[in-house]
């Protein structure tokens, strides 16, 4: 049965309306993604990923429901003057600023050292290397 | 400095109403003052309105700034200069690749850029400036969402999605379900929360065409809504993505350098003391010291605020419009230099709102800002007339004009793709549309959506339909963010969870809403003199998103076990490594 395919015949759908991309189409020649799945090296990439998702996701997730939660309902504690006119909810606020920013470097930085050399171990081990 | 004293370098005797931006833009969707939605559009009414301020905003641009000539040059100008470039940049555009996802040729720093434009929307641009200016520190809380919600797209959503999907959220959530049923339900969430977004955008248009262009009638704000409506859609059928995101990309750099110019000038006006903005402001606001601590805003109903800001958090990366943007790139890690860029300069930008909104305050004066015809919307465009007279006014407002059309066509592009790619092609043609006739599809819902989005704003304008922003994230947050998370981080997610999710997400946040005091029963309402309300909040988010996350859970145990163990295999490989998507590292 011929499949239609788009301009680049990445992917094509099938007549039982299976949506298949040229991986499918070429099962010989597409990469074995079983085996893939099965190698010790994306089993280290997986784990390093989302060993530090995950717990990254909580920590900013409880960080900024806390902020919300203070905002919400202990406006005494924000109003605490630190400098100034300058309290501690207006502090508290631009600290969720600087974590997000700080998050995002340790992030790219885990990405660059961590995670972009174990995904090129799947892919070199897997043939697959860009 | 040519800070104008009020009154005297603004009231006019023959002011009238022009209706400017309205409720519309606020983004809250909590408070609405009575006055402005008094003042739609009744002319009467307006005069008294205007006779009793000290200082209106249309003064200002009818009086002395009145300079419709320089407002509709520099909106021409924007207008030319960017329909020229998104000629130049699109030239054949027939490949579904090239029309929907810009073949995947932007860099991380430009797609960044345009990620950021497509939060600098109206309602974050005017709205939190005038949040801040009018509310104080709960103006400031509200940003803190725009910024962290961004680590959502980071860490969880936006390399994986582009790894696995090609242009819209559907290819994720059905990469391994049955196709038809996930599509369906993916395109309608995708339809329905940008339409949603779209008209909170356009509501706006109106009034702030009339403020350029001086025009008062209902009619002719009408005339101005369906011109700006068709540029749009120029955009989106001349540009495709390409195109829509060189708008956004020239768009935002534009509002990044206008508000962070302001923002210098100001500090150096304030001795480079943030404190001495406060003390100021504190004394030109009715509120006082209240502006410096929460609750002027939210103290009411605090749940409601935790369900809205939570709504924030989850909903902002899952809206359709920024998970397409994730495909405009050519890999994964341009995803990851995208979102650099976008918290970058979405932190700068808040920062520098902060700084505006509380200047705002302290040079023009809550009371004059209340009682513009705009609201608090209105706060950054006084603030910009009183230190930089008509010129820097009609910046601004061309500035955010230009913001309204470019978040407008991007949410037309991505619901014209989805209904093309997730509907016309996958199911209607069962994936043997021609790659042409599926771009013609999208160019002729592009048109449809576009057609919608004039009447709708048409119909909206001078309403209040500021729930509308709150609504299309909580759509998001509940049923976008859940089936994308289980589809890439669970491997039994199955087609029955997926279809549960989306819709008890689409569900439940459209149920509560109608029967939540944003529709019934309260002087605010949509319907004030009725009241079946049963719902307490305003923000569905807190009840609708642990459901659809629920939901998707119980249909996937109740469901069948393995439904395509080798697309799960794939997928999972997919998402991690892009091995197999064609992309390139």
């Amino acid at each position: 049965m011929a499949l239609a395919t788009d301009t680049q015949g990445r992917y094509s759908v099938s007549p039982d309306g299976q949506f298949l991309f040229d991986s499918d189409e070429d099962a010989d020649r597409g990469p074995d993604f079983a085996a893939i799945r099965g190698s010790a090296e994306f089993g280290a990439l997986r784990r390093r990923f989302r060993r530090f998702v995950f717990p990254m996701t909580a920590l900013f997730m409880g960080w900024y429901l806390a902020f919300v939660l203070l905002a919400a309902y202990d406006h005494p504690f924000m109003a605490i003057q630190v400098s100034g006119l300058i309290n501690v909810g207006m502090l508290l606020g631009l600290a969720q600023f600087v974590s997000t920013v700080v998050i995002m470097l340790v992030y790219t930085r885990y990405a660059r050292l961590r995670l972009d050399p174990a995904l090129e171990a799947v892919r070199a081990s897997s043939g697959e290397s860009s | 400095m040519n800070h104008a004293a009020p009154g005297s370098a603004f009231s006019h005797p023959t002011v009238t109403h022009t209706g400017f931006v309205k409720s519309g833009w606020a983004h809250t969707g909590l408070v609405k003052s009575a006055l402005v939605k008094s003042a739609l559009g009744k002319t009467a009414l307006t005069k008294t309105v205007v006779a009793k301020a000290a200082v209106t905003f249309l003064a200002a641009t009818t009086a002395v700034g009145s300079n419709p000539v320089l407002n509709l040059g520099l909106f021409v100008g924007f207008v030319a200069v960017t329909l020229y470039i998104v000629h130049r940049v699109s030239s054949g555009n027939q490949t579904t690749s090239s029309y929907y996802a810009a073949g995947g040729e932007f860099t991380g720093g430009q797609n960044g850029i345009a990620l950021s434009g497509d939060f600098l929307s109206a309602a974050s641009f005017l709205g939190i400036a005038g949040g801040i200016a009018v509310h104080g520190y709960d103006g400031f809380v509200y940003s803190v969402g725009w910024v962290v919600a961004w680590l959502v797209g980071l860490l969880l959503v936006g390399e994986m999605l582009r790894n696995t999907g090609r242009f819209t959220m559907g290819d994720v959530v059905a990469f391994r379900m049955r196709q038809r049923p996930v599509r369906v339900a993916a395109a309608a969430s995708t339809l329905l929360i940008s339409y949603f977004y779209l008209l909170a955008q356009i509501a706006g248009a109106g009034g702030l065409v009339a403020l350029l262009l001086n025009i008062t009638g209902k009619f002719g704000q009408s005339i101005a809504i369906a011109v700006a409506g068709a540029i749009m859609i120029l955009y989106v059928l001349i540009g495709g993505m390409k195109g829509t995101t060189w708008v956004q990309i020239i768009k935002a750099t534009l509002l990044l350098m206008c508000m962070a110019l302001i923002t210098i000038f100001l500090l150096g006006r304030f001795g480079f003391n943030f404190s001495t903005i406060l003390s100021q402001a504190t004394q030109h606001n009715s509120l006082g010291n209240a502006i410096l601590t929460p609750g002027t805003l939210y103290g009411k109903n605090e749940l409601d605020f935790v369900s809205l800001a939570l709504a924030l958090v989850l909903g902002i990366c899952s809206l359709p419009h920024v998970l397409m943007r994730f495909y405009t790139v050519p890999n994964a890690r341009q995803v990851r230099r995208s979102l650099v860029w976008a918290i970058w300069s979405m932190v700068g930008f808040y920062l520098c709102t902060l700084v505006v909104g509380y200047s705002a305050t302290a040079l023009v004066g809550s009371d004059a800002i209340v009682h513009a015809p705009g609201g608090e919307n209105s706060a950054a465009p006084l603030l910009a007339y009183a230190i930089g007279g008509s010129i820097l006014l009609g910046l601004v407002s061309a500035v955010a004009f230009a913001t309204i059309l470019a978040v407008v066509a991007g949410l037309t592009l991505t619901a014209s793709v989805s209904f093309a790619h997730d509907v016309y092609a996958s199911i209607i043609k069962k994936g043997n549309a021609e790659p042409r006739s599926e771009v013609r599809v999208a160019r002729l819902t592009a048109v449809a959506m576009g057609v919608l989005a004039i009447l709708g704003g048409i119909l909206v304008n001078g309403r209040n339909v500021a729930f509308l922003v709150a609504l299309a994230l909580a759509l998001a947050a509940s049923a976008n963010l859940s089936t994308l998370l289980y589809s890439l981080f669970w491997k039994r997610f199955n087609t029955p969870g997926a279809l549960a999710s989306i819709y008890s997400g689409l569900g439940s946040c459209i149920l509560l809403i109608v029967f939540s005091p944003v529709v019934s029963g309260a002087s605010t309402s949509i319907f004030p003199t009725v009241d079946f309300h049963v719902f307490p909040l305003s923000n569905p988010g807190i009840v609708s998103i642990p459901l659809s996350f629920l939901c998707g859970w119980v249909a996937t145990m109740i469901g069948s076990r393995e439904e395509n163990p080798a697309k799960q295999v794939e997928m999972e490989v997919r998402a991690m490594t892009g091995i197999g998507s064609g992309l390139h590292s």
